[in-house]
């Protein structure tokens, strides 16, 4: 599978990376690269195979349905790049 | 000898017969990283004030007698550990100024167990990288020097900045984390030990995310005994992980020096791969004689899917990423660069803020987890992922260890291999497979190369039986009587 350039247009704007036009034809070469590389995979039969999904050491465990943390508000705000007051500043989304 | 020498047992041992003061000893490697880490640049943010104030407090924990396991001990924390208070970049510009107002788990325990931080040593960025050059704030250099050549060398990645500063006496022991081989690979580039524990070992809590299903924190120190005093003050369940296992801890330093008689060492065919430089193939030979020696049986065996651990990393890897990484939008934490709308200003500051090598990663997630492109990439490499684990256990059915080469090289000249990202996917071709299993997994020097650098081999151990590859190290590390030292170090600079 080959990605061309408007795929490589549209990866970036789902992964909101902004790129330019003069971006397009290196990311394109070394995606390709890699996804290429990994086509090697496709020797491997893995008919009936169970996906991986982690280590299986833990089992997920279940607690008490309370809360054990907050009133934090200003530690939570501390690193916001724009905040005002207690909130954090957005651009304008609605017109 | 020197107290930038020293190994943390010998410095606990002699702050406890009060032969030097904690103060003392924080000094000489502070002074060190004042000395040396202009050229190194093994630490992002030296804390030189914090930790001589925390040595103050250690010498009087020491003189009422109350001393822990590293009370006074000066260690180096990968820059990749929210520390409170103290700048944590992940080496990146995204989070050139971030601040965390909490404590990870596993500095937290280190802080119980009286360790002292002389700072937050650098790393790829995000830990994304086999030769720490892709930190924002600037690669580090391995403190080896090849024979009669001063070039860079790069110490390996992603936990460089530690094993370069642990090589140089610029700390004791210094936190890394794995995530394909982030503390072995550069563990065996600067001629230490690092150990990544199985996964679930140490509480991933506070440990900024990269691939959350193989990220995994562990030592790295100059000897076995070492690692294993850290991994014991490091390891231990945390509710506040849900990947964190509870199981018992046991006592690790018990582990060094126990007899290995009748112990089954595998040895993979599979390994003995193409590009596996001829010293690093005669290390391993060595090793497999030394544990023979040492009353090991030697048992050949196959780990199949070896060969796919890399594409499968490398699919697994970045679509955890992409949706990890995802939180840095510029609202919350981190830098901002302002644009007309909100994607607008999302796209700005993703671009500015994170380096070529992460937005190459995020890209590939995001690819292999896109509509009609999950089956055939990431959903394909989780079954991949499945037979790689699968042949872990059934090798584990016939022997208790595998011991196997680290890297297929010793250290490279910086700006060697960068230019292709698959070329230097590739040191990490023998690190992978473990970490894709869970499995523990350790880097032991074992001697010096044709060039003069050193060479590491790995164990591979069973789930939680850190214990074995601590007594196997330590068999090899008393057979191959590893004492070179860095051209570059604390004590030379003197």
């Amino acid at each position: 599978m080959s990605l061309d350039p408007a795929t490589v247009r549209r990866i970036a704007r789902l992964a909101r990376i902004g790129i330019d036009e003069s971006d397009v034809p290196a990311l394109q070469g070394e995606l390709n690269g890699i996804l290429g590389w990994v086509e090697q995979l496709n020797e491997v039969d893995v008919e009936g195979v169970t996906p991986m999904v982690g280590t299986g050491h833990a089992a997920l465990r279940t607690r008490p349905d309370v809360v054990t943390d907050g009133n934090c508000r200003d530690a939570v705000l501390s690193n916001a790049p724009d905040a005002v007051g207690p909130f954090y500043t957005v651009p304008k989304v609605v017109e | 000898m020197s107290l930038t020498e020293l190994t943390i047992a010998d410095a606990a041992s002699g702050l406890r017969a009060r032969q030097f003061s904690a103060v003392e000893l924080v000094r000489a490697h502070v002074d060190a990283i004042d000395a040396l880490n202009p050229r190194l640049n093994a630490y992002i943010t030296p804390t030189r004030e914090a930790a001589l104030k925390a040595a103050q407090q250690a010498d009087e924990v020491l003189a009422r007698g109350e001393a822990r396991s590293l009370t006074g001990i000066p260690l180096g924390i990968k820059d990749l550990f929210c520390t409170n208070g103290v700048r944590t970049t992940a080496a990146s510009n995204i989070l050139r100024n971030f601040v965390p107002p909490y404590e990870s788990t596993v500095t937290a325990n280190l802080l119980r167990d009286g360790a002292v931080f002389v700072g937050k040593t650098n790393l790829d960025e995000f830990a994304m990288g086999s030769a720490n050059i892709t930190s924002a704030f600037g690669p580090v250099e391995n403190p080896w020097k090849r024979n009669g050549d001063d070039a860079a060398l790069v110490p390996g990645g992603s936990s460089g900045g530690s094993a370069a500063a642990v090589a140089a006496g610029l700390a004791m022991g210094a936190t890394g984390t794995d995530t394909g081989g982030s503390i072995r690979q550069p563990a065996a580039y600067c001629g230490i030990v690092g150990l990544k524990p199985t996964y679930g070992r140490c509480s991933r809590f506070g440990t900024i995310a990269y691939a959350s299903s193989l990220d995994q924190a562990g030592p790295m120190a100059r000897s076995v005994r070492d690692c294993a005093i850290m991994l014991q003050s490091m390891a231990g369940f945390d509710e506040r992980d849900s990947t964190s296992v509870n199981c018992d801890v046991p006592d690790y330093s018990a582990a060094i020096g126990r007899s290995l008689k009748g112990l089954k060492v595998g040895i993979p065919a599979e390994y003995r791969a193409e590009g596996l430089s001829a010293e690093i193939g005669a290390a391993w030979q060595q090793g497999i004689a030394w544990l023979k020696a040492a009353g090991c049986e030697i048992v050949d065996v196959s780990l199949p899917h070896t060969k796919y651990g890399l594409a499968t990393y490398y699919i697994v890897a970045p679509a955890e990423c992409s949706s990890n990484l995802a939180r840095y939008d510029g609202l919350r934490f981190g830098e901002r660069v302002p644009g007309d709308t909100l994607d607008a200003m999302y796209e700005a500051t993703r671009r500015a803020g994170f380096g070529p090598e992460v937005r190459r990663r995020i890209m590939m997630g995001t690819y292999v987890l896109s509509a009609g492109y999950y089956d055939a990439y990431y959903l394909k490499a989780q079954k991949v992922r499945t037979l790689i684990r699968r042949d872990f256990t059934e090798a584990f059915q016939k022997v208790d260890v595998l011991l196997t080469p680290t890297a297929p090289t010793p250290a490279f000249v910086q700006g060697e291999q960068s230019d292709d990202p698959v070329q230097m996917y590739l040191n990490d071709i023998f690190t992978v497979p473990a970490s894709m299993a869970g499995m523990p997994a350790m880097s032991v020097p074992v001697g010096l190369g044709a060039t003069g650098l050193p060479l590491g081999l790995q164990l591979i151990g069973r789930p939680f039986d850190e214990e074995t590859l601590l007594a196997t190290g330590s068999a090899l590390e008393q057979a191959a009587g590893f004492t070179h030292r860095p051209a570059i170090r604390a004590e030379a600079a003197k």
